[in-house]
This record gives C-alpha cells, sequence and structure tokens, in this order.
C-alpha cells in the first residue's frame, strides 16, 4: 500500500499549483497519516492521563508540532521544570528539524519560491511530513512541489490537532497490549518507509548508522544522544558511501 | 506548575514552539545556500536520516509508557521479524510494519504483563 497513486506515469504533466495542492490534501488518506493520527490518539490519551487541560494540548499540537519535542515539553510540564530548562531540553530534541528541513527544501523550490513562504512552510516539518514528502515530491512537477507539500502538511496538522480535542475526552485508557502496539507503530512504520523512499545509497548506510550509534548514545549519554547519533553517524555514512564508491570506480 | 490562567500557553510557545521553530528557519536558511546534487547536500542527507534513525532506536530500546515493562528481546525479535517480512514480500511496506505488530502483540499476549 503505497496510498495515493500518484507516479511520474499517472501525474500530468501541466498539473495546477491548485490540483498540487489538492493533490497534497488527498495525503491525508495515506498509511504514514493514518498512523500518526494513531499516535496523536495515543498522546491524547497520556496528557488526558497526565491531567494537562484541553485547550494546552491543543495548543502545543498546533504551536510544536513535532511528536517527540512535546513529549518532552508535557514531561517539563509535570516537573514543574524553569523555563529556561525546558527550552533547553525541547530545543536540543529539536536540532534534527535543521538538517531535515534543510534537505528537503533543495528539492521543492524553485528560483522564484519566496523564502517567506518557505519559513512559513517549515512549521508543518516534523518526521511524517519529511518522509512522506521525500518519499514522493520527486513525482510531483517541480512548480507544483511548494504546494503539494503545503497542500499535505497544513492538512495534517489541522486534522491531527482537531483529533487530539475529539479524542482527549473520548479515550478511555487502553488495555497495554493495545496502546503497546500503538506505540510501536512508529518506529516500524518510519523504518520501512526510510528504506523503500531512499533514493540514494547513502541513506541506507545513514539508516544502519543511526540506527547503531542510537542505540549506543542512549545507553551512554542520554542527554544528547540524538544529536550525537546524528552527526557521528550521518558523518561516517557520507564517509563511508564516498570511499566505496571512490573504490569501485577505481576498480571498475 | 499549575495548570491555570495564560502562564501555561506562554510556556508552551517559549519553551515549545519557539524551541522547535528557530531549527526549521534555520533549516531553511542553510537549505536555501545548498545545491541539490552537491556533495554538501549529501551529507546533511545522511546526517537528518540518521538523527531520524536515532530517534527510531531510542523508541525500540527505551520506551516509554505501556512498552517500558516488555522485554527489550521481544521487541527487537518483532522489529527482526518485520524486516523479514518486509523484504520476502519484495519491500511491500505493509508486510513490514503487519509482520513487526503481529509479533510483537503475540509476544505480549503471551509473556504479558
Amino acid at each position: 500500500m503505497r496510498g495515493i497513486s500518484l507516479t511520474v506515469h499517472t501525474a500530468p504533466e501541466h498539473l495546477s499549483r491548485t490540483d498540487c495542492f489538492l493533490l497534497g490534501m488527498r495525503g491525508i488518506f495515506s498509511l504514514p497519516s493514518f498512523i500518526l493520527m494513531l499516535s496523536f490518539v495515543g498522546f491524547a490519551a497520556f496528557t488526558a492521563e497526565a491531567g494537562i487541560p484541553v485547550g494546552q494540548v491543543i495548543f502545543m499540537t498546533g504551536m510544536v508540532w513535532a511528536l517527540p519535542a512535546k513529549v518532552i515539553l508535557v514531561g517539563s510540564m509535570l516537573s514543574g521544570t524553569h523555563l529556561a530548562a525546558a527550552f533547553l531540553a525541547v530545543t536540543l530534541s529539536s536540532v534534527r528539524m535543521m538538517p531535515m528541513v534543510a534537505s528537503l527544501v533543495p528539492e521543492m523550490r524553485t528560483r522564484r519560491t519566496p523564502t517567506w513562504l518557505l519559513l512559513l512552510l517549515s512549521h508543518f516539518i516534523a518526521i511524517t511530513a519529511w518522509v512522506f514528502a521525500m518519499e514522493r515530491i520527486h513525482a510531483v512537477p517541480r512548480a507544483g512541489r511548494v504546494a503539494f507539500f503545503a497542500g499535505f502538511g497544513i492538512t495534517l496538522t489541522t486534522v491531527n490537532t482537531a483529533l487530539v480535542g475529539l479524542a482527549y475526552g473520548a479515550v478511555t485508557t487502553f488495555p497495554p497490549l493495545v496502546s503497546g502496539c500503538l506505540f510501536f507503530l512508529t518506529p516500524v512504520y518510519f523504518l520501512t518507509s526510510i528504506w523503500v523512499s531512499a533514493r540514494h545509497r547513502v541513506v541506507h548506510f545513514a539508516l544502519g548508522a543511526g540506527l547503531v550509534l542510537g542505540g549506543v548514545f542512549a545507553a551512554v549519554a542520554p542527554e544528547y544522544d540524538i544529536l550525537l547519533a546524528g552527526l557521528l553517524g550521518g558523518t561516517l555514512a557520507w564517509w563511508g558511501e564516498r570511499t566505496a564508491r571512490a573504490k569501485g570506480e577505481r576498480q571498475g | 506548575m499549575s495548570f491555570d490562567g495564560l502562564w501555561p500557553y506562554i510556556y508552551i510557545a517559549v519553551a515549545g514552539w519557539l524551541a522547535t521553530d528557530i531549527w526549521r528557519w534555520l533549516g531553511v536558511v542553510a537549505g536555501n545556500r545548498v545545491d541539490e546534487n552537491s556533495a554538501l547536500i549529501n551529507w546533511v542527507r545522511a546526517v537528518a536520516t540518521a538523527l531520524v534513525a536515532a530517534v527510531i532506536a531510542k523508541m525500540i530500546l527505551f520506551p516509554t509508557g505501556a512498552l517500558e515493562s516488555s522485554p527489550v528481546a521481544l521487541r527487537l525479535a518483532a522489529v527482526l521479524f518485520g524486516a523479514a517480512c518486509f523484504f520476502l514480500a519484495g519491500r511491500r511496506q505493509i508486510a513490514g510494519i503487519a509482520g513487526a505488530i503481529a509479533f510483537l502483540a503475540a509476544g505480549l499476549a503471551l509473556t504479558g504483563p
């Protein structure tokens, strides 16, 4: 199941920006967005149980958007952490946004795309939207890529913000087996998505290096694990792939 | 902290929204300067992928909530079983996901809390 059946073969050459925006909106009926919605139902149950008022939960879903950052924010609110310390913890978990956005921007902008529009749309980037866009955006004509991402990103955030509000009151505590499986959907979905969407060998190298180093640093240096594993694992993968390619060229 | 009044909203806006969006904005600024086919973008792509992979590893090895008390060997075995299903089915995402979740559900039911 690959969600919407948009490929280079089925997408007409002359899609208008509106068509691309609507095509992006249709992404709400895709496997990635379905899995993210299940995760947000889980998040609503978690915050309801923790006693955070529903208005604040809806507000943070729209404003922060990235799920790992919100989990850390809720943790800080519950333990009454000082504002500056909470900012530091959340900001460290969000550094990964920078390379994620930086790798997507060159794929979707044209020479005439205004920077303010990219700044505005960057808010809708989190892991799901990034994986979705990296997987499908190259099948969209370049002139419509920004509109395509806007259609998907804005719809995904709006729907999930509303969903959190609805689920907050409705969700009674799930049996542990169900909530365990709900939680596990997210990492497994990310793994398979990154594998199928990789158009460069370096992505497979980086996936392996990040998984191994992520596990190691989570045990050794849990405060900075994501950052360390990302920088070191990514650099190792990049260097390893370059070396392998140079060797292959010399032998070939 | 108290969840009354305006303070929680200010707290969320500063420690949540600003703390996250700063990096997205810096990403736009950085991404505007790199060429799609340069060696630099390959490195940026690799670092971004490794960062997401590290988040995945942490979710599998050190989960919070309902899975916290489940055996780590079960979670790892579920991922490996899912990977086997994924590749045997010709890299079909749904096969990998269904395989991993079914394995985990069966394991949780057997080891049960």
